[in-house]
């Protein structure tokens, strides 16, 4: 790496002091709080007692929190794995494609990053409501056989959810993807084709080595987002039916604000903050260490 | 080269992916302007009986102030202190950046609880501060990694000159360096607009009275207690999604830009 830019400046950290007291005051202090709180018994509102590890070890012992987190690794294959599968066939087939309304085409399905989780999941309520719009379309079809309350039944609750996610993450992933595939330089392509490559051979051979970095990207904020759904679950079905769709951030609202296990919720969200560490880390490691 | 049949094949594909991005966005908008629950007024009317009726009024102004407040000091925040680690040597600030860093990946789940207990004990909560600060926090360390981006690549050369000139640092950064910088600064300033007013965790918690419901939260409670149909509902969600999307229509390059090279908060 080159020298750092600039020369010495002591004023530098007068240019620095502002930002960093509101960062050191309301995220640095609270996550170190969130340590400190994760170690007791509290309720919010009495003196806590210690409770050392307890509340880690609940997060592995405990059925329901790791019912928690086990929905959330399902949430993954569906905000993550889903979106990038169709997102690589995606953008591998309009890479080439001389279409058009391209663009028209990437505004629509960039349009559910940017509208707000809530929303978006009163939309869905809708759509999966016993007499929503899935169930109308179940009944044109002549499928009333499946018509079902989509979000009230306990095998069909997460997967809805899930489809969510994928219908969210699907955009962002084709759209990075296109990006990078826009990249690469055709005489690797021709060079394939001399080869006498198919067009698959050509996608695992030419393709998806040269969108590494996308892929790593991409995969990093999907799955991140797969780890933190709050807004989604809590206005669609609160954890329900019963604890079917509960994820670990609406247990970190429901334990500290419903059931008053303040140390347990901070506990969780702890344990959540280091799991999302520890997978931006690797997934960057990784893509890194296939690039050079 | 390709053949008609394929050609096809791709607006097909094309068109049957748009269409399932835009389904659900349809079902709000056709029952937004559908017939009114009560069965009287219709279309339009029902935007305004949103308004007046579900209160999206006096929400959207509470999210409007809250996220000008937070777009603006997080903003100029990020400018400085990318401004310092992107031109600036001095002691502590490769320690420094990397403590900018998490809180880019710090899940805002994870601070909101200590923060509202300690915030209560201090009487802040339900007041405006507990509902921007935090989130200027969180958007001054994704703001202080784009800006310091940005200066990194910057023009040396300019700032030298300035400096021969005798000019200070602080003119240099708001002379010199910042005309250029624009369109890093508006794509910033449309992340954290999108963030701010998108947010719902951070008013959840920290909001009691339903004078400081943000537009998600004010309808994320409608939904829970209006259940005398659903025109009013989209109603609803049709206007607390549309700020964000009209900037997104006008400003798009900026959305996938940002989204999609710095962005892990969201």
């Amino acid at each position: 790496m080159a020298a750092p830019p600039g020369e010495p400046r002591r004023v530098a950290y007068l240019y620095l002091l502002p930002a960093f007291a509101v960062y050191a005051a309301f995220l640095l202090y609270p996550i170190g709080r969130a340590v400190q709180i994760s170690l007791y018994d509290w309720d919010g509102l009495t003196l806590g007692t210690w409770a050392g590890l307890d509340n880690y070890v609940a997060v592995v012992a405990d059925e329901g929190l790791r019912a928690a987190f086990g929905h959330a690794l399902v949430l993954i294959l569906f905000y993550a794995a889903g979106p990038l599968v169709i997102g690589l066939a995606l953008a591998a087939t309009l890479n080439h494609a001389k279409v058009r309304g391209l663009g028209f085409f990437r505004t629509v399905v960039f349009l559910p990053q940017v509208i707000a989780m809530v929303v978006v999941a009163v939309a869905w309520r809708r759509v999966y409501a016993p007499d929503g719009t899935l169930n109308d379309l179940l009944g044109a079809l002549g499928l009333d056989a499946l018509t079902r309350g989509w979000l009230g039944e306990h095998a069909f609750a997460l997967p809805a959810v899930g489809v969510v996610g994928t219908w969210f993450e699907t955009g962002l992933v084709t759209v990075l993807l296109l990006a990078g595939m826009s990249r690469i330089p055709p005489q690797l392509y021709e060079a394939a084709r001399l080869d006498g490559a198919g067009a698959v051979r050509e996608f695992f051979a030419v393709t998806l080595p040269s969108v590494r970095g996308e892929v790593a990207v991409a995969l990093t904020l999907t799955v991140i987002a797969a780890l933190r759904t709050f807004d989604l679950v809590y206005v669609t079905t609160r954890g329900g039916p019963g604890t079917s769709t509960t994820v670990p951030s609406y247990e970190v609202y429901h334990r500290a604000f419903g059931l008053g296990q303040v140390g347990s919720a901070a506990a969780i969200g702890v344990t959540l903050t280091v799991v999302i560490f520890v997978i931006s880390l690797a997934v960057n490691r990784f893509a890194d260490r296939r690039t050079t | 080269m390709i053949s008609r049949g394929e050609r096809v094949a791709n607006y097909v594909i094309l068109s049957v992916f748009a269409a399932f991005a835009l389904a659900p966005v349809v079902v709000i908008l056709t029952a937004a302007l559908g017939p009114a629950d009560s069965g009287g007024t219709a279309g339009l009317a029902n935007f305004a009986a949103a308004w007046e009726i579900g209160r999206f009024g006096d929400y959207l102004r509470t999210s409007l102030a809250v996220s000008a407040f937070v777009v603006v000091v997080s903003v100029v925040l990020s400018i400085m202190s990318g401004y310092a680690f992107g031109t600036m040597r001095f002691r502590g600030r490769s320690v420094l950046f990397y403590l900018f860093l998490l809180g880019i990946m710090m899940p805002s789940e994870a601070v909101a609880v200590p923060l509202y207990f300690d915030l209560r004990t201090l009487g802040l909560i339900d007041t405006f501060w507990s509902i921007s600060l935090p989130q200027v926090a969180l958007s001054v360390a994704f703001g202080t990694f784009w800006m310091r981006a940005y200066f990194r690549a910057s023009n040396r050369a300019i700032v030298e000159a300035a400096r021969i000139d005798g000019a200070s640092s602080w003119r240099i950064l708001w002379r010199v360096l910042l005309p250029p910088a624009r369109p890093a600064i508006v794509t910033l300033t449309v992340l954290v607009f999108m963030w701010t007013w998108n947010e719902f965790l951070i008013p959840l918690i920290m909001v009691t009275s339903e004078s400081l419901r943000t537009a998600p939260l004010g309808l994320a409670f409608f939904q829970g207690q209006y259940t005398s149909g659903f025109t009013l509902l989209a109603a609803g969600s049709v206007i607390v999604a549309t700020p964000v999307v009209i900037f997104y229509l006008f400003l798009q390059r900026h959305f996938v830009r940002g989204l999609l090279q710095g962005a892990v908060r969201d």
